[in-house]
């Protein structure tokens, strides 16, 4: 079993609905074409012996439509091949079927998609943040999402100001005291 | 008076079914009929993200029924920091030193890692200098050994056995020793560049090497000594955290967590990366999959770690002091910096150096996933570059991230006590899990 033949062993069975196989520095690339036959796709590739789900990450691509790709990594523990799903899915939808049926590994992996970008899965038995915590109103890894943070208006949950660093005892501002001086302890070594 | 006394070992296979099919039935320890039917109120305990068992900021709420868990909630991020959203926003090179702060127990190994992912999407992975293969390969054994002393450490402490957490740390602090000569640093290594390594090896270092190696195996055998036949030991862990082989893969486990249970995959045979073709190791598998087959696993991962790093000292391409000036980074000058020396004196240094150090290294669009076998696991960078000096996105992969993600499946039914135990076994990291 090769890649390649697992590429075509799913173009044969599903057609149009997968695309003809890319390979860029010796991995196999697949696109499907519609996210709502993404379980059915997988189950029919873990059939074929993929039966080990190494990661899902999701793309933002801003500014482009579709806005989101996600790409499921497979491999098989018994033929050794490495096997790469791609889908997109739209801004206005951002929602596509869970694959915890198929792998249970994908469980926290759709979470962490959730909870970074904003995608959600249908199906999923405990679509819930992760990493952030409950109540978070940002998708941070999303790439309208400032690097400094983003203020908010519920200061119970998250920081109101953009860089909660400001004032703290380890940030340099030009023209003020030198990072020594306002360290706390330095009060204590003089004194 | 017997001082010591037989433990029953069986057939390991038939065990493993009997226990297989008792984790199937719901009932995790079969001998201890009278702890199964105790009814009542449930308890919920909150365990963590400030307690000793959870190394670092681990959070269980479980579910308690008397002493016996029903339900467990991982609740994870307390040392989440962002390490994606940053990736987006600074150079390749600039990254490595966050690397570092994943697993932050075995920085080198997350160093070379990153440095082979980003050098695989420039294509560049398979023409490495065989000197900077060499050298990598004993960072990442060594990495690998630190790791398991630590795992083996805390694993035994947390079980009550105080004296092999001494033993594994003092054989740590000559990894540290080591780390310090060699990348100036003893936890915060940054010590690849892509398209190699940052220095070479310091005048010495491969004697103080393999003056470690000599003295790893014998406090090895001590804590051998200590736990793997100690009866407190094998009743704490034997049978206890048995996950299926089934179960391992469906949760995509890796590293000695997924060997513990029989499952034959370890990066280094099934895609040799680096020299890893050449060198002869063995990978120990499990048979029972549980606590205690994780404590082997790690035990005799060490071994085989202790047994690439001197055949990599021996086979060195150039020796200790490179006298031959073997190279240790790739030729390419749009890739590595050049020699101080040509910048100040040649025109096309200079422009590379300029080039590399405010623009980054120029990266064709591209899409790779490159997982490494690191000691918690596979480690795995997803890069999708659209060109240029920064990724558009970089995922990793953490180990320590999906080997948790089974705790919620593989908690309930045991007691209280060996959930201890079990997180020990599972030898995870927060710094690489909440990344």
């Amino acid at each position: 079993m090769t890649p390649q033949r697992l590429a075509e062993l799913l173009q044969s069975r599903y057609g149009a609905l997968v695309s003809a196989p890319t390979e860029f520095r010796g991995e196999v690339t697949v696109r499907v074409a519609d996210a709502e036959q993404m379980p059915e796709v997988c189950a029919y590739a873990k059939k074929l012996g993929c039966d080990f789900l190494l990661d899902i990450t999701s793309i933002d691509n801003y500014g482009e439509d579709p806005r989101w790709t996600i790409v499921y990594e497979l491999y098989g523990l018994e033929h050794r091949c490495h096997l790469r799903l791609k889908v997109d899915v739209g801004e206005t939808k951002s929602e596509l079927p869970s694959v915890t049926g198929v792998w249970r590994t994908a469980n926290w992996h759709e979470r962490e998609i959730y909870d970074l970008m904003g995608i959600r899965f249908r199906g999923h038995p405990d679509l819930r943040r992760i990493i952030m915590w409950e109540g978070y109103p940002h998708f941070p890894l999303r790439k309208d999402f400032p690097l400094a943070g983003k203020p908010t208006d519920v200061p119970d949950v998250a920081f109101t100001n953009a860089s909660p660093m400001e004032g703290g005892p380890f940030v340099t501002t030009p023209g003020g005291k030198d990072a020594i001086e306002r360290e706390p302890r330095a009060k204590e070594l003089k004194g | 008076m017997a001082t010591s006394q037989e433990i029953q070992v069986g057939d390991p296979a038939a065990q493993a079914d009997a226990v297989t099919a008792a984790v199937s039935a719901g009932v995790n320890r079969p001998d201890d009929e009278d702890l199964q039917d105790v009814g009542g109120d449930k308890m919920v305990l909150n365990m963590g993200p400030s307690h000793p068992a959870t190394h670092g900021v681990l959070r269980v709420v479980l579910e308690l029924d008397g002493e016996i868990i029903t339900k467990a909630t991982p609740d994870i991020g307390y040392l989440h920091r962002g390490d994606e959203k940053i990736a987006e926003n600074m150079t390749y090179t600039q990254f490595i030193p966050y690397t570092d702060r994943l697993d932050y127990l075995a920085p080198l190994a997350n160093n070379v890692a990153y440095a082979l992912a980003v050098e695989k999407l420039l294509g560049i992975d398979r023409q490495l200098p065989p000197r900077c293969q060499f050298i990598r390969v004993i960072c990442c054994e060594l990495a690998r050994i630190s790791s398991h002393l630590l795992g083996v450490g805390c694993f035994a402490m947390d079980c009550g056995a105080m004296t092999v957490f001494l033993l594994t740390f003092t054989e740590r602090e000559k990894i540290h020793n080591l780390c310090e000569a060699l990348t100036g640093a003893r936890f915060t290594t940054s010590y690849t560049r892509i398209g190699g390594l940052a220095r070479d090896l310091p005048p010495g270092w491969v004697d103080q090497c393999r003056q470690f190696l000599r003295e790893v195996v014998i406090n090895l055998d001590e804590v051998d000594q200590l736990l793997t036949r100690n009866r407190i030991w094998v009743d704490r862990t034997k049978d206890i955290g048995v996950i299926a082989k089934a179960d391992a893969i469906d949760f995509a486990l890796t590293g000695p967590n997924l060997r513990g249970s029989g499952v034959d995959y370890d990066v280094r045979k099934a895609h040799p990366y680096l020299c890893y073709d050449q060198l002869k190791f063995d990978v120990p598998l499990g048979s029972m999959g549980d606590c205690y087959d994780r404590y082997l696993a790690r035990m005799e991962e060490v071994r085989q770690s202790v047994k690439i790093v001197h055949q990599c000292l021996d086979q060195l391409p150039g020796g200790a002091d490179n006298a031959a000036g073997e190279p240790i980074n790739v030729s390419d000058g749009k890739t590595v910096l050049p020699p101080k020396q040509k910048v100040m004196t040649s025109m096309e240094e200079l422009i590379h150096q300029f080039m590399l150090v405010t623009q980054g290294v120029n990266v064709p669009p591209g899409e790779v996933y490159f997982g490494a076998e690191n000691p918690k696991g596979e480690l795995g960078f997803y890069i999708h570059s659209r060109g240029g000096g920064t990724p558009y996105r970089l995922k990793i992969r953490a180990p320590s991230f999906v080997n948790l993600s089974i705790l919620p499946h593989l908690l309930p039914g045991h007691l209280m006590s060996d959930a201890v135990a079990i997180l020990g076994s599972l030898d995870f990291v927060m710094g690489e899990c909440d990344r």
